[in-house]
This record gives structure tokens, sequence and C-alpha cells, in this order.
């Protein structure tokens, strides 16, 4: 690694982001793929705005809406929304710590393929006589009698890149755990450090209730199980349960990140110290276990009887006062602040109102009564846009403009990030404000069509030009990335000119150990402490400059994971085709065989030498 | 871990000091081992005497979760120092645990 570094051409660039280990390209392609796939579920959400945008259209066919809309909610949750985030939490968090990676980087580059491979096996339904059709959240006495193979591909699919997920979940806790630098304690970690934690620590619990939900649902449809058919003493609530307990907390899973980002930006861009930083810790650990505590309130209208749902009616309604103790906390951070309305600012401040309707919205639908009228129609659609577009997908937006310049050296375009906010900001609310009152008018949601006598024309029509609206954003952002991508300009260090904590610190381009010496941590927003003080290194070291120990690169991930992709396609024809057994077995024997290699060869990676670290060219 | 990193020699006191207290933890892992083999027998004999289901699940889930508190405590090495984030995430996963299957319980097979 010490040689004189070159050019890379095409093929050797390609096998290095394939075998790459490092935190900050598998950052890249988690942002690339989800990227990818946010695209894919976008055009699906365009398919069903168009559908719906006039009475009695057939632009599609009532079968394929139901795919569409069964993909767009998958796609968006689990193949765009979380690996965006992880892409974030891959780049930014191991930075923030003061750590040279992750705390298991083999496990890191593994959990990306099988999200990868997990997501294009969902995809490739497509292809293969048709997608699943059952809806993201795929009930049990739908699902089983679903025809053809789309459901299988949405258990196999989701059970592969879940376990990446997971995978990579318990890497981060590890990693928080474990890899702080000297000085950072739990109370001086940034924001955005703890609610990758808290979510984190979701995924580790949120996750296996899935799995074991997902392995019933394959066992059922292919190999014979009766787990959810009541025919044969099964129960098919308790599917419900299972995603339920899963699914909740999912929505906290994209959402605390997504908060920690923003907590992030209003600090950034106020110039001022986070306000009641302890609070706002305090309200993400609270959140994240209530968001165990109610997931039932997603079955209100199964007739669980009054008593549970009132628990959980009362338990929701306590998610609410974490919450708004995080939005007076952001309204208290820019109050009084030296604001720059930059455009990852711009989004922060369009959050606050989005989100907040969305949350009222969602105290309302935790009113076990109201719910018996709210459920099931587009209200509910409007309300879980609300939040998820306006909290999670604003986050999203707004973490590309901030750390692009992080991740890539590159600053994107201001103006035209701002024209992206805007055409996108006012493209939201136009699609979704109205459809609570589609919901009102009693409009049922996954309907395909509506007739023209039933006064919902106009308000779907307008819904479908803001979806437009959205698009438009969206297409002048990917411009602004390739014009941005095209010039090339270095951004250098700090180029937010305020950054506050340890990741704007480091030089650009980030070198591939992170830190040439651990720094020292002296208190929240370090870098900021070190800046005031006049350190113009902006960071105090915690160790003498000594060799650093790096983990080799290594192919195995792909290999492990490509296994399981094989097994998943003969699991999908078992019963029908000849070659399924043999075609399971082969892949988890490649799996299999991947892991013993991994086991038995020892890798102890490589040491950068001090001498190398004291040159110009710093290691590389 | 750098290559010059140094070679630690413990002194006399120190040495003296971990003997002492591998001593003291040797001792209380026998002492658990043997508690725990009393629970067990406790729990063979109420079902061998036949006493009525009603007394002997809630006493033997009692005693398991005894011994399960036991295990964790003097086998696993929570009870030393440094361990408050393993527990917290113990501690999380058996009132998530335990809230899931009282629901199902209660809502899906009871009520």
């Amino acid at each position: 690694m010490s040689s004189i570094a070159k050019k890379k051409g095409f093929g050797a660039t390609l096998w290095d982001y394939l075998t790459t280990v490092d935190h900050k390209k598998i950052a890249v392609m988690y942002l690339a793929a989800g990227g990818l796939f946010f695209v894919i579920g976008g055009i699906e959400a365009m398919l069903i705005r168009i559908q719906l945008a006039q009475p009695d259209n057939d632009f599609v066919s009532a079968g394929l809406f139901n795919e569409i809309i069964t993909m767009h909610g998958t796609t968006m949750i689990f193949l765009a929304a979380m690996p965006i985030l992880f892409g974030f939490m891959n780049a930014v968090m191991p930075l923030q710590i003061g750590a040279r990676d992750v705390a298991f980087p083999f496990l890191n580059s593994l959990g990306f393929w099988l999200f990868l491979f997990g997501g294009i096996f969902l995809n490739l339904s497509w292809f293969m006589g048709g997608a699943p059709d059952a809806g993201w959240t795929s009930y049990a006495s739908l699902s089983l009698a679903s025809p053809g193979h789309g459901i299988d591909f949405y258990a196999l699919g989701l059970q592969i890149a879940g376990a990446g997920t997971y995978i990579g979940g318990i890497n981060f806790l590890v990693t928080i755990i474990n890899m702080r630098a000297p000085g950072m304690t739990y109370m001086r970690m940034p924001l955005f450090t703890w609610t990758t934690f808290v979510a984190s620590a979701l995924i580790l619990f949120a996750f296996p209730p899935l799995t074991i939900g997902l392995f019933f649902l394959i066992l059922d449809r292919m190999f014979g199980g009766n787990f959810f058919d009541h025919t044969m003493g099964g129960n098919t609530i308790i599917w419900e349960h299972l995603f339920w307990i899963f699914g909740h907390p999912e929505v906290y899973i994209l959402i605390l990140p997504a908060f920690g980002i923003f907590s992030e930006i209003f600090a950034l861009f106020s110039r001022k110290r986070l306000f009641g930083y302890s609070s706002m810790v305090f309200a993400t650990v609270l959140i994240g276990f209530l968001g165990f505590m109610v997931w039932a309130h997603h079955m209100f209208t199964v007739g669980l009887g009054p008593t549970a749902n009132a628990i959980f009616a009362v338990a929701t309604m306590a998610i609410a006062v974490p919450t708004g103790m995080k939005i007076f906390n952001w309204l208290l951070t820019i109050w009084g602040g030296s604001i720059k309305v930059t455009t990852p600012m711009l989004y922060a401040l369009g959050f606050i109102p989005s989100f907040v309707a969305g949350g009222v919205t969602g105290i309302m639908q935790a009113a076990a009564p109201l719910d018996y009228q709210l459920h099931d129609s587009y209200f509910i659609v409007a309300h879980f846009h609300y939040v998820i577009v306006g909290g999670v997908v604003l986050a999203i937006l707004a973490a590309v403009h901030l750390y692009w310049p992080l991740m890539f050296n590159q600053m994107l375009s201001e103006k035209l990030g701002k024209w992206t906010f805007w055409f996108f900001f006012i493209g939201f609310h136009l699609t979704f404000f109205i459809q609570h009152f589609l919901g009102l008018m009693g409009m049922p949601r996954r309907v395909f069509t509506f007739g023209a006598d039933q006064g919902w024309d106009l308000f779907n029509l307008i819904s479908s030009i803001g979806a437009a609206f959205m698009a438009v954003g969206v297409i002048i952002l990917v411009v602004n990335i390739i014009i941005t991508v095209v010039k090339n300009v270095p951004a250098g260090n700090d180029p937010w000119e305020d950054g506050r904590t340890l990741e704007w610190a480091i030089p650009q381009p980030v070198p591939f150990y992170n830190f040439k010496q651990t720094p020292l941590v002296r208190g929240l927003d370090t870098f900021w402490i070190e800046k005031q003080e006049g350190n113009k290194e902006g960071m105090t070291y915690a160790e003498p400059l000594s060799d650093i120990h790096m983990p080799n690169n290594s192919i195995i991930p792909i290999v492990m994971t490509f296994g399981l992709f094989i097994a998943a396609f003969g699991a999908l024809y078992n019963g029908e085709k000849d070659w399924a057994i043999p075609v399971i077995v082969l892949g988890l024997a490649i799996t299999l065989g991947s892991m013993a290699v991994r086991s038995i060869k020892d890798d102890h990676g490589f040491h950068i030498h001090k001498e190398d670290l004291m040159n110009d060219k710093g290691g590389k | 871990m750098s290559h010059d990193a140094q070679v630690y020699v413990r002194s006399q006191t120190e040495f003296d000091y971990i003997k002492q207290k591998r001593k003291k933890d040797m001792r209380n892992q026998v002492t658990t081992f043997g508690i725990m083999i009393f629970l067990t027998l406790i729990s063979f004999t109420a079902v061998a005497a036949g006493f009525s289901v009603y007394l002997i699940v809630p006493v033997i889930l009692l005693l398991a979760a005894i011994q399960v508190v036991l295990q964790l405590y003097y086998f696993m090495h929570m009870s030393e120092k440094n361990h408050q984030v393993v527990a917290f995430f113990l501690y999380s996963a058996v009132l998530l645990a335990f809230t899931f299957i009282l629901t199902f319980l209660t809502i899906i097979w009871w009520g």
C-alpha cells in the first residue's frame, strides 16, 4: 500500500469497489445503490399518480396497479430510505467518533452486498412472472392466496436484504460502544451518532420478528407449512403482529437518523450549540423504547378488543411527548442563532412544519375510535407520506447536500439545490395535503381507480400534478450531481466554514485510514472548540504518530452473498422444477464454503508504517 | 496495534491481588453451581412428587428465571465491572420479549 499512488484503470477501480472494506467506499456504494432504488420507487410512484390522475382510467390494469403499489412501498422503505441512511451512517459516524473504520469492516461489506443482492432479487420479479401484489405489509390472508411467484420474491428478497441490514446494525452498535476516540464520552457524541446508535439498537430488536415472519411465509408458500392458514390450525393474525412488531420500530429506524441529520444541520447553520443536548439524547432513547410498545395501533380494526386498543392508543400518544421535546429544542437552537440559509438549512426549516403536520395526524389516528373511520383511507396515505417524505426524504435530500463535500470533496451547486428544494417541497405538499381530504371524503387506499361520479376527480388531479413537481425536483438534483461531478472542483476542508464536529476537521480528500493520529475529544462540538481556541490544525491528538493497522480487502462477502442469491432461486421454484433442491444445495454450499474459507484463512491485515505517514504522500 | 507497544510486567502486589480475586471468583462459581443443581433437584422433585400442575408450573418458571440470572451473573461475568451496556441491552431485550409474549398470550390466543 505504501507504493507510489498512480491513476487506476477502470478494471482496477471496479475490483477495488467489489472487494473494499473501507467504510467510506461502502458508504458511496450504499448511496449509489439506494439512489438507484429511490429512482425506481419514484417511477413507480409516478405510474400510480398517472393512473389516479383521472377517473375510470385504464393506464394500468388493476393487477399491475397492485404490483406497482406493493413494489413502491417495499422499494422505498427497504431498498431506498434505509440503505441511503446507512450510506450516511457509514460515511459520517466513524469520522464523528474519531474511529479509523467500523468495528467489523468485513461484515460492513457483507451487509452491503446482502442488501444489494436482496434488492436485485426482489426487482427481478418484474421480469420473471410478476411482482408481489399484496401491499408492502403483505398480510398473510392476501399473500397466501396470491398466485404466481410475486410474494415468493418478496419473502426471499427481504430475507436476504434484511440479513444485510441486521449485520449493519450490529456493526454500528459495536463501533459506537467500542471505538470512540479518547474523551468522546457518550454524552459528548454528536446527535447523528446518537441517533445511529439508537436506530441500530432498534434494528437489533426489530429485525428478528421480521425474519421469523418471513420464514413462516416462505415455509407456508414454498414448503407446505400452515402457520397462517386457519383451516389447518394456523392463525393469520400472527403475521400481522410479527410484521408490525418489526414494522413500527422500522419507521423509527428511518426517522431517528433523519432527526440526527437535522440536529446537525440546525446547530451548524445557526452557528450555535444544539439547544438541550441531553434532553435530545433522552428523547431519542425514549422514542426508541416507546417505538416497541405501540405496534398494535396498526391493527385497531382487527378486533383486538377495547382493552388492548385503549392500551396501545395511550402508548402511541405518549410518543408525542419526546418528539415534541425535539421539535422545541430545534426551534430554540435556531432562536437567536446567526442563521445561514443554505440548501441543507432550507430543508431543515421545511422539515419542521411538514413533520409536525404528519405527527398531528398520527395522534388523530392514535385515538382508536377515530381510527375506525380513518383506517384504510387516503387519510392514512397522507399521514405516512407526511412523516416519511416530510421527515425522512427531506433529511436524505438535506444530507446529500450537506455531506456531499465530505464524501466526494465537491460542493453541489447551492443555486440548483434551492431549486430542487422548492420544486420538491411545493410538490410534496400539493400531492399529499389534499389526500387528507380525499380520505375524509371516503376514498379508500390501494384502489386502482374511482368513478367520475364520486367527486374525487379534482383533488386526485391536483395530487398528481404535485407528484410531477416532486419529479422535477429530483431531476434537477440529478442534473446538479452530474454537473458537480463533471466540474470536479475540490471543496477542501470544512467547506461549510462552521463545522462543529470531528468529521469536518479531517483533511480532504479523507485519507483511507481517516485519522493519522487518533484525536482527543475535549467536549461536545470538539472541532468548534479547537477553532475557537485558534488551533489551526483543528484537532488535538491523543497519541504520538505510530504505525496504523488496516484490514485487507476481500472478495469473500460478494461470493457469500451470491450463494444465498442462487439458493433463493431454488427455494422459489421448490416443488415446481426438478432442479430446485439441487440449486438450493449448490447456493448454500457456496455460502457455507466461503464462510469456511473466511474462518480457516488467517487474515491479519497490514500496517501503514510511521515513515510512510510522515512523508508528503501520507501513506498512500 | 503498533509495533512499539510495551510489554507490561505485573508487580508482586498486583499478582497477589489477582490471585486472591480469582480464588474468590472460583469459590463463587462453585457455590452458584451448587445452588443451581439444588434448584434443578427441587424442580424434578416437584414433578416426581405429583403436586398440582398449578403449583408446579409457576414454581418451575420461577426457578428457571433465577437460574438464568445466576448463569448470566456468575458464569457469563455480568457481575464484573464495565458490563453496563451489555446489561442495558439484555434487560431491554427481556422487557420487549416479555411485552410481546404477554400480548400474544392475551390478545391472540386467550382473547
